[in-house]
């Protein structure tokens, strides 16, 4: 199906250079880098920066779910990971742990921790398919969430790790709201481009075709259990690099980080953004985030689950592919469609 | 299927020699064996020097029993509604933390521990009965999307209970005559005067892992023994034939869905009544049930059962010996189980 898609995006006129990246990733990257000049503080770290991290967790979970059929709810595990490397190898104020290693030795560290933590978690799930994927994971991440909670000596216990800062490097200090909005820009752009690059390559349809036939591929002789792990190590190094932001954002990292709500939380965004395309993450983040802000002052802050659950339940029962799928939906009314050629 | 598979081990075993079967047998009379040897001797000092004292040891034996009790009521009726509908029920854990909370109504309204129960059952039951009808039936055959929507209901029945019934921790209590510790006849030491010291251990206890093992064989017999557990156990296997053979199949999956989420209810008021309830109980009994019959092999009563034992053993177990590894043990068994035999102990090949 994305063999399709991917033939009729080369059916596109235009100049090469546009038609190879894409004219509305063109337009998105240059309305997102110009966001910050009628953006105030607030809307460049709590909103921005918020959705860009968490628009990177969904990616990762999109790309192992989109791409390779395994729906994991132990995403938030794999970020928790990479967060508490980076407190337990950088510096921290809880007292605990804390090597103060430099931030070019912590943060590849901790992604590659994590891209591991990841593959192993795969390598246990793709012993089984489809739904029982969500299973093991949800069991792998409840775990993870008590383990953290009460292991003191690893983990501090209930409290977690404090004091964990953005470092300063040349110069510029990336806690300050712009450059770390600009951060995390670059670096869910990085990803975005990385996944979207990934689906097209050899490894990617490999990939898609194993989601769709995993025996056909194997009788043809490819060995689908390392290309599905594998997805898990690069879905992992995604959700390790937003997990390096994620604790440089919140400042801290404790056991209710990764815990079961933030691990649906994941799939929710994922699912209401649409899991057909890189975009939909984000999408859905901004959706998730933007309603986690407002809709407190509508529905008051006790009641903001009954709300996300009712719209995570409307998605999932009215459009299945999430807010891409609506788009879908809503393309034929906007084009006319007796102008469009046959496929 | 099985019986060919049956029919493959027994061709392809050799003639001579114990066979695998009678191996695990032995194995099975050895350890039963040392574990009476355990119970009914004076322990030596290495062994207690090994396992901390004699007493400590076999509590945390009979709390395991007990967990695993309850553990078998919450996550047979998971393996029950999976096994039939291929529905993974996420809602599940709502389901016993709602029982609870209904129970708990019930019971200091009326006054009576067992209304508390049997209404529970009831309630619980008639809200599976309804999320079957209004939701799961209009989305059967798309595994996933159920199990999406389980989690939403999930989420929204977590806010919904914890508005109701806020922050605080409940415990519901039972009759008089049922509280309290009783001695067993087991003697965990023995006095420089020469009294023996008797094991004690509260008698509700006792009773919860009574009423799992009751309610485990009444399922069992049902469903070997009955017509309907025949339909049951034929709509697992094949569901196109058995609704072709003219069994309205959408009446044996509401009767399912309604034993199951009622025994999950039924676990909540047991369960609250053994400890305690509160927010989050939910997610914790969720992930007891997922361990289960991930282990046991889903959809097989017997399995939950073996499930429910290994997991709550090793639980409490772990909680005794290792404190803050508890947890990990669980997983350990799981993942070794995943690697061994990814379909569960009693799993079929999927």
């Amino acid at each position: 199906m994305s063999l399709i898609e991917t033939l009729r995006d080369e059916n596109q006129s235009g100049p090469a250079f546009i038609r190879h990246i894409g004219a509305g990733n063109i337009i998105l990257a240059v309305l997102l880098i110009l966001y910050p000049a009628v953006a105030s503080d607030f809307f460049l770290t709590q909103i921005g920066g918020y959705t860009l991290i968490f628009g990177m967790i969904a990616l990762s979970l999109m790309l192992l779910a989109g791409y390779g059929g395994m729906v994991s709810l132990a995403q938030i595990t794999v970020v928790g990971v990479a967060g508490y490397s980076v407190a337990i190898f950088g510096e921290n104020s809880s007292d605990v742990m804390g090597f103060g290693w430099p931030w070019w030795i912590y943060v590849p560290v901790a992604v590659l921790f994590a891209a591991t933590a990841s593959a192993l978690i795969g390598l246990i799930a793709v012993r089984t398919e489809g739904i029982y994927t969500i299973m093991i994971t949800l069991a792998v991440a409840t775990a993870a969430f008590y383990f953290a909670q009460q292991n003191y000596t690893l983990f501090n216990g209930f409290p977690g790790y404090a004091g964990l800062r953005a470092p300063e490097v040349f110069g510029v200090n990336w806690r300050d709201p712009l450059p770390f909005y600009y951060l995390c820009l670059g670096t869910a752009s990085l990803c975005y481009a990385a996944v979207l690059y990934g689906a097209q390559s050899t490894f990617g349809l490999t990939l898609q075709a194993t989601r769709d036939n995993q025996r056909r591929m194997r009788a043809i002789g490819y060995n689908t259990t390392a290309h599905k792990v594998f997805a898990w190590f690069l879905s992992g190094a995604i959700a390790g690099l937003a997990g390096v932001l994620l604790v440089w954002f919140q400042g801290r990292i404790s056991p209710g980080t990764i815990g079961v709500g933030a691990a649906v939380n994941v799939l929710i965004i994922a699912v209401i953004g649409g899991l057909r395309h890189p975009i939909g993450p984000f999408l859905g983040a901004i959706l998730v985030v933007m309603m986690q802000t407002f809709a407190i002052d509508i529905v008051g802050a006790e009641r903001f689950n009954t709300l996300i659950g009712l719209v995570f339940l409307g998605v999932v029962l009215l459009s299945p592919d999430g807010m891409l799928g609506l788009w879908e939906k809503a393309k034929p009314y906007l084009k006319q469609n007796s102008l469009r050629p046959d496929p | 299927m099985s019986e060919t598979s049956n029919l493959r081990d027994e061709l392809s075993s050799p003639p001579k020699g114990p066979t695998r079967k009678q191996i695990w047998v032995g194995f099975g009379v050895l350890v039963g064996l040392v574990l009476i040897w355990m119970i009914v001797a004076q322990w030596p000092d290495w062994l207690d020097a090994i396992l901390i004292s004699k007493k400590a040891f076999l509590s945390a034996i009979l709390n395991g029993l007990t967990l695993a009790g309850l553990y078998f009521l919450v996550a047979s009726g998971f393996t029950l509604i999976f096994g039939l509908m291929r529905n993974v029920n996420l809602a599940h854990g709502s389901l016993y933390l709602l029982g609870a909370y209904v129970g708990y109504e019930i019971a200091t309204r009326t006054g009576n521990w067992f209304i508390g129960v049997g209404g529970a059952f009831i309630a619980i039951a008639l809200v599976g009965l309804i999320m079957q009808i209004l939701v799961f039936r209009r989305l059967e055959g798309d595994d996933l999307r159920q199990t999406l929507v389980s989690i939403g209901i999930s989420i929204v029945a977590a806010d919904l209970m914890l508005a109701v019934w806020s922050g605080g921790t409940y415990q519901i209590l039972t009759p008089e005559w049922i509280s309290g510790a009783i001695k067993l006849p087991v003697v965990t030491a023995e006095r420089s005067n020469g009294t023996l010291v008797f094991l004690k251990y509260p008698l509700y206890r006792l009773i919860v892992l009574g009423v799992a093992v009751a309610i485990g064989v009444a399922l069992w017999l049902t469903l070997n023994k009955t017509r309907i557990g025949m339909m049951i156990r034929a709509g697992v296997d094949d569901r196109e034939m058995l609704s072709a053979s003219g069994v309205n199949v959408h009446y044996v999956f509401a009767g399912v869905f309604a034993l199951g989420a009622g025994l999950a209810g039924l676990a909540g008021v047991i369960g609250g009544s053994a400890l305690s309830v509160a927010p989050g109980e939910d997610i914790r009994y969720l992930l007891a049930s997922l361990v289960v019959v991930i282990v046991g092999g889903m959809g097989s009563i017997t399995g939950a059962a073996i499930g429910a034992l290994l997991i709550g053993l090793a639980e409490q177990i772990g909680l005794v010996y290792f404190p803050t590894y508890g947890v990990v043990l669980t997983f350990v068994i799981m993942v070794v189980t995943l690697a061994i035999r990814p379909e569960g102990i009693m799993g079929k090949r999927l």
